[in-house]
């Protein structure tokens, strides 16, 4: 169970430290990426919480290398811990020989949509084959057999007939697992999975949940989980980081995340969404106004103007973080005095 | 319709409601033929709507629940007529008498148009991206016989008013809104002529969480203010319940249970219902819950399974599932409660039912003991 494993918890594979990213928008240069920290152990779950476009899948896709043309990594580390020496990911050249000896094969990845992530013209045996020979010397026959045990083992029936079959054969649930076939192929490290029971029915992400908690428990991957469900983190993650406008906000383990959520933004989020079990009666609590555009945060609190403990203090400056807790950081004025982490 | 029907609160189901039900719907069915071959030859249908009964009374909010391809976004596009339904009654219990829907074309349905109106879910595609806003609001009063043009202006301005936006915005185009706004928009749309009901088909699952509090409190300050009566579909159990007096859980085409939201949570009596209820996940560390994790996919509509069609994913399933199809029955304790399963219908009731409910605590979540 998560929590009493925090004695001896995993050793690092994943360092995020101060990580920015801009993004070009026209002449602009749009700062979406505003120093983020965070590190992703072995057997551990780390959950990247916040609404559309918070920048939690520009931060892992700057980790990966994969930002589209008009995006840059401006500033930060991120270290991938394989073997004894740190590999600098934020220094590789993004479709370079190493990055792609990592990417893939180190760290795996799942997409949110695995309708669109899927090449509907190739068998899906095909498409988890073409990861898998990327990264090792494999006869076809060999890769075969590995493709079948590892459709097997994602609880895909007939998986000798099911490698063959195209992705439209294949149900939403059943596409999420080939996706993961394909993330898991290769035994990474790391899996990332962007929002992947998004496009879901609940019972279904049921399914998929349950399928990395196991890969998490039973071969001890590092799994960093991006969502906008809060549900999901309480039952999947061991830490979690709010992120809101680029920034993580709050940061710790998920029980101090939702028995003591401490930035405004957190507990607003907490707060405002429906909870089944509970009552009709009560209001939901809302957090006015709507989310700034990137452009137009330039100086203080990005969440100032929707908060109710705004103070001037909120509007200048970059907030720094504070220590709530140990291990427990939240980015908010009302924690002044508090001990300051200026690396995070 | 008046403050003081609806209790605001908990559904009180013991208490009889005297309002004469707004819409009765008499074993709704909507199939889809099933065309292959060259000749387009109807080889099977569909059954996307089989057998659905239920009145709904006014005032009152009915949700519907369900995995994808279960039926519910037909049912709403068939309350609204914009599917005919195959065969079924849909009768409307206006001020001016009872009128059967299923039964008109699409010109005697014009009058009643205006009664039932639709929110959809994406707010993005509701609203014609060429047209102000303004527009969109007055095709709808003109069609529907506001003749004068300064009255319809007057509505609009009210309309928007109402759901907390400047009257000013009704000369803006779409794209200079944000998502919650353009929601409030659609719902302001919906309103302007006036329905008794609104059939909501996911209205929020397009909108971040912090939006989505917005846009449901507003519902049902309006549903308070106006009256209305509303089919709120949606996939997300929390919102449904958070909305809805009553639950109408669907699956493959056909009600599996229906019953007032806190009963069909406190104690689900269908499988189905159950197993849906438990992958919810709860925003709660402190949440015990067994969960039961339903084996595979839902079955193609076009070749359901003989008898329950849950049961090839049913940990119940016993041999007359597979054989009898089970009516939609109320329970022996609770006669709103209507399940459609073999296990209440006979002897073996029970194996469900106390002890049943998955989340057994909640107390350690931010906004527990507000049950």
């Amino acid at each position: 169970m998560r929590g009493e494993l925090n004695m001896e918890r995993g050793k690092t594979i994943l360092e995020v430290r101060n990580l920015k990213t801009h993004f070009r928008v026209g002449t602009e240069d749009i700062s979406i990426v505003r120093g983020v920290s965070f590190s992703a152990r072995q057997g551990e779950t780390l959950a990247i919480v916040g609404e559309s476009g918070c920048g939690k899948s520009v931060t892992v896709h700057s980790v990966m290398r994969l930002l589209p043309k008009n995006g840059r990594l401006a500033g930060g580390e991120a270290l991938f811990f394989d073997g004894d020496t740190p590999r600098e990911l934020h220094r590789l050249e993004p479709f370079g020989k190493e990055m792609r000896a990592i990417r893939g094969r180190k760290i795996g990845m799942i997409f949110q949509d695995p309708m669109a992530s899927l090449n509907p013209v190739y068998r899906v045996g095909d498409q988890v084959a073409e990861n898998l020979l990327q990264h090792f010397k494999l006869t076809k026959a060999e890769a075969k057999e590995k493709i079948i045990e590892m459709f097997a083992s994602l609880g895909i029936p007939d998986p000798g007939r099911r490698i063959l079959d195209y992705p439209h054969q294949f149900s939403g649930g059943m596409k999420q697992r080939v996706m993961i076939a394909i993330a898991m192929i290769c035994n990474p490290d790391l899996l990332i999975a962007d929002e992947p029971t998004t496009a879901l029915d609940v019972t279904i992400q049921a399914q998929i949940m349950e399928l990395m908690e196991r890969l998490k428990r039973e071969q001890r991957k590092a799994v960093i989980l991006i969502t906008h469900n809060m549900g999901l983190v309480a039952e999947t993650a061991d830490e979690v980081a709010v992120m809101y406008m680029g920034r993580i906000v709050e940061r710790g383990r998920v029980e101090r995340i939702f028995h003591n959520p401490s930035h405004p933004y957190t507990k607003a989020l907490l707060r405002s969404v429906p909870v089944l079990g509970h009552g009709r009666a009560e209001r939901l609590e809302t957090i006015r106004g709507s989310t700034p555009s990137p452009a137009e945060c330039v100086t203080g609190c990005e969440f100032a103007n929707r908060c109710d403990f705004a103070t001037t203090k909120c509007k200048t400056g970059t907030i720094p973080a504070y220590e709530v807790e140990g291990g427990h950081l939240a980015r908010c004025v009302l924690f002044e005095g508090a001990k300051e982490l200026p690396n995070e | 319709m008046s403050d003081t029907k609806r209790s605001g609160g908990l559904p009180q189901t013991s208490e009889p409601r005297m309002t004469a039900p707004l819409l009765e719907i008499k074993n709704l069915k909507k199939y889809y033929p099933v065309l292959s071959g060259f000749m387009r030859k109807t080889t099977g249908w569909v059954k996307a709507l089989d057998d659905v009964s239920i009145s709904i009374r006014s005032g009152e909010t009915v949700g519907v629940v369900g995995e994808s391809g279960c039926g519910k976004t037909t049912f709403g596009k068939t309350l609204m007529m914009l599917q005919h339904p195959t065969s079924g009654e849909l009768r409307f219990n206006f001020a001016d008498g009872v009128h059967d829907l299923a039964k008109m074309n699409s010109k005697d349905l014009m009058p009643f148009r205006s009664r039932v109106q639709m929110i959809f879910q994406d707010p993005f595609s509701a609203l014609n991206p060429s047209k102000k806003i303004f527009d969109s609001f007055d095709e709808p009063l003109r069609v529907h016989g506001h003749a004068n043009a300064k009255e319809r202006k007057d509505t609009i301005v009210r309309n928007l008013e109402m759901v907390n936006l400047n009257a000013n915005y009704m000369y803006r185009y779409p794209h200079e809104f944000s998502g919650g706004q353009r929601q409030r928009i659609c719902i302001a749309r919906a309103l302007c002529i006036g329905p008794e009901m609104v059939i909501c088909d996911e209205p929020v699952s397009a909108l971040d969480v912090s939006i989505q509090a917005q846009v449901l409190n507003l519902m049902k300050d309006l549903q308070r203010q106006l009256g209305l009566t509303y089919v709120f579909i949606a996939h997300d159990l929390s919102v449904v319940q958070y909305m809805s007096d009553r639950i109408m859980v669907m699956y493959l085409g056909k009600v599996v249970e229906m019953a007032d939201s806190v009963s069909l949570y406190r104690e689900p009596r269908h499988p189905y219902t159950e197993a849906l209820l438990s992958a919810v996940p709860i925003p709660s560390i402190d949440v015990k819950k067994k969960r039961i994790i339903l084996e595979g996919d839902v079955p193609s509509p076009i070749n359901k399974p003989s008898g329950c069609a849950f049961r090839t994913r049913c940990r119940y399933a016993m041999e007359i599932c597979a054989t009898q199809e089970p009516r939609v029955a109320p329970i022996a304790d609770d006669p709103a409660h209507l399940v459609a399963c073999h296990l209440h219908g006979s002897a073996l009731g029970g194996a469900l039912g106390e002890g049943a409910n998955p989340i057994a605590d909640i107390s350690g979540h931010p906004r527990a003991g507000s049950v």
